[in-house]
């Protein structure tokens, strides 16, 4: 009955299965959205969702779906980024405007020409009268008016158009667009938990019980030992800014994830290279940093220690005194990696960029090398052989 | 089959009422998520009182297991008793524990089944229950008997969020995510409430609330449970709504802000901000 919407919600990225699609189909048949669409939007978003961040994407494509509308081609599947969009200046028309502009006729030739503008532009923009963008007097983009123009991640209708529920896309904040499930992070990280006995004793220890139950001529002698505890400690190095911006919420997003994984968990960030000061809170790092003989001293060499980082940067940052680019290091980055290393004897650097192109980047090599090669790919393989030489 | 709507007490979005009537209807788990403090709990509560089901709560806690859940076989018990010549002994069934579920399963009319904070158990909790969700019946080794449901118990879980719940285990449930109430709807919540809730006072709260929650860097922003905390303190203490607002419109520490703020550093930043907003409006003093 709506196989196409099931196919699209597929393609869109959804985790749709038959399971919730003949569920949907039953519900309907228990007639529990008869006469309203609106029902029939809540109960299809109740029967084929089921993770907030994909409440979003679910969204736009029942708005597509159900105005019978396909995607335009050469349109990616992605939104346009929420910065375009955010509202920093309206434009205010007069009535003499509006009338002035004409709308460029009919729905699928508005559509067709926003697949195309999209194709052509790769910056943002605003106002003027062609880009997509806000605004503007462009049919395309937002806070606009054009009488028959596509709104694009407006909040709420400004002109007082009438506007649908799945329109209003209350949900985008969540939608996190995690390619790699943090599941499936946290599965391959569990690895890493090395069993240890501490704490209170709760458990009933059967062997040492039968044994002094025997030794006190058959009474009955509990024993009890300490119930297992995931006891394995990590320090998570960040890097963060500069090329790491399009990584680093993949990598806290895995971490933050990890957190409950772990019960000793403790982060902090860092600008390309480690070097005498890390910071706990990107906002405030030019007035909380930490030193780093801070962190040395601190945490016990029981931590592992994994550092997140492209490592693509000037070899010269590693290599010589000075050579941040954010301030004057009095020693070279090098050595603080050293002092990490020989610190942390069980290290290890995850890098998001791709393996492959590890050794066309002379920074990254160097890295490396000083890493003792324990350096892994930011995937689940990576992970898994991450986890594999800490866990040794 | 009678319908849940919003009761005097709870304010349910029509979102919210399709969800639970399909979950309802279909005998299927229904999985709540959304913020802390947003009634994920008052909801099976209410669920139940307007459906008229008895309602059956099993809290998580991260030690708990599924089993527990079924049932225990107290072995220390049978050990005892053998120990000291109990009869009961010979009879394996007398050291079984039932969990909640088994309660559930077994109970003569339909009842409702509130799975708490599911999250907080460990990865794969959910995992072991799918079975016994899906056909709502389990095996009792230890005495070689199946437990079978007499009436499909209606399953309500929630989640906080701390851990993903795997595929296979969503893929049985229907899925509601309660948003943050919108201005409207958290008027008519707080009229539910405190319906002699004098009007300018509530009105001059959800202000400051609704500014509250606007601030960046929170960690904890406050919720619906900490703004009627927060109302029926400032009920009590009978201030006027002029209080909660400075002479010419500026942030002000609202008064009684331990209700909202649950954690120092929100407190803190709270403080400095409205301390650069004073600044800013009175120049030099």
């Amino acid at each position: 009955m709506f196989a196409a919407f099931l196919l699209s919600l597929k393609q869109a990225g959804l985790p749709v299965s038959i399971t919730e699609y003949l569920m949907l189909i039953g519900a309907m048949k228990a007639g529990l959205a008869e006469y309203s669409v609106e029902d029939f939007y809540y109960l299809s978003r109740a029967t084929l969702v089921k993770d907030e961040r994909h409440l979003d994407r679910f969204d736009r494509v029942f708005g597509a779906c159900f105005r019978g509308l396909e995607t335009a081609e050469g349109v990616s599947p992605r939104d346009l980024p929420d910065e375009w969009l955010r509202k920093l200046a309206e434009k205010l028309l007069t009535p003499e405007e509006m009338a002035e502009i004409q709308a460029l006729g009919g729905f699928e030739a508005l559509m067709q020409r926003l697949g195309e503008l999209l194709a052509e532009q790769t910056s943002r923009h605003q106002g003027g009268s062609k880009w997509i963008g806000t605004a503007g007097t462009s049919p395309f983009g937002a806070y606009g008016y054009n009488p028959e123009g596509v709104r694009i991640g407006q909040q709420e209708s400004r002109h007082r158009r009438a506007v649908k529920v799945w329109d209003r896309r209350e949900f985008r904040d969540l939608d996190g667009d995690v390619e790699l499930g943090t599941r499936n992070f946290r599965v391959a990280l569990r690895r890493l938990r090395r069993f240890a006995r501490q704490g209170a004793p709760v458990e009933l220890d059967i062997p040492d019980t039968i044994r002094s139950t025997a030794n006190n001529a058959g009474v009955l002698d509990l024993k009890l030992t300490p119930e297992r505890h995931n006891a394995v400690k990590v320090l998570l190095l960040l890097d963060i800014g500069g090329s790491m911006d399009e990584h680093v919420r993949l990598s806290q997003e895995l971490f933050s994830a990890c957190r409950s994984e772990f019960r000793h968990l403790e982060f902090f960030y860092f600008h390309n290279f480690p070097y005498e000061r890390l910071w706990k809170h990107n906002r405030r790092r030019h007035d909380e940093v930490t030193p780093t003989f801070d962190v040395l001293h601190t945490y016990g060499s029981d931590y592992r220690l994994i550092i997140v980082g492209d490592a693509a940067m000037s070899p010269y940052e590693i290599t010589m005194p000075g050579g941040s680019v954010e301030h004057w290091n009095e020693e070279p980055g090098r050595l603080w990696l050293e002092r990490l290393t020989s610190h942390f004897q069980r290290a290890a650097w995850l890098n998001p960029v791709p393996e492959r192109s590890w050794q066309f980047v002379n920074s990254t090599t160097i890295t490396r090398q000083l890493m003792g090669d324990r350096m892994f790919p930011l995937t689940l393989a990576g992970i898994d052989s991450m986890t594999r030489e800490l866990g040794r | 089959m009678s319908e849940f709507r919003s009761t005097a007490t709870y304010i349910a979005t029509r979102d919210l009422e399709v969800a639970v009537n399909a979950a309802v209807t279909l005998q299927r788990p229904l999985l709540v998520k959304g913020e802390p403090g947003t009634g994920k709990t008052m909801l099976a509560h209410e669920v139940a009182a307007s459906l008229g089901y008895p309602l059956i709560e099993w809290h998580i806690k991260s030690t708990t297991k599924a089993q527990q859940g079924l049932y225990e076989y107290d072995a220390v018990s049978r050990l005892r008793d053998g120990q000291l010549g109990d009869p009961r002994v010979h009879d394996i069934s007398n050291y079984i524990v039932r969990g909640k579920l088994w309660d559930a399963f077994e109970a003569t009319d339909p009842v409702m089944v509130l799975i708490d904070e599911i999250d907080k158990a460990d990865i794969e909790f959910p995992n072991d229950l799918l079975l016994e969700l899906d056909r709502m019946q389990f095996f009792v080794y230890e005495t070689r008997r199946t437990v079978q449901a007499r009436h499909r118990p209606i399953v309500i879980i929630t989640s906080n969020n701390e851990k993903e719940l795997p595929d296979a285990f969503l893929r049985r449930c229907f899925f509601h995510y309660i948003r943050f109430p919108d201005r409207a709807t958290m008027e008519r919540i707080v009229q539910a409430h405190y319906p002699d809730i004098r009007r300018e006072l509530a009105r001059e709260a959800l202000n400051v609330f609704f500014r509250l929650r606007e601030l960046p860097g929170m960690k904890k922003k406050p919720a619906t449970s900490e703004l009627l905390d927060w109302l029926k303190l400032l009920m009590a203490e009978d201030l006027p709504p002029e209080a909660l607002r400075d002479k010419d419109g500026q942030v002000a520490i609202p008064p009684l802000y331990g209700a909202l703020l649950k954690n120092e550093q929100d407190v803190h930043l709270f403080e400095r901000i409205a301390f650069l907003a004073r600044q800013g409006s009175h120049p030099r003093g």
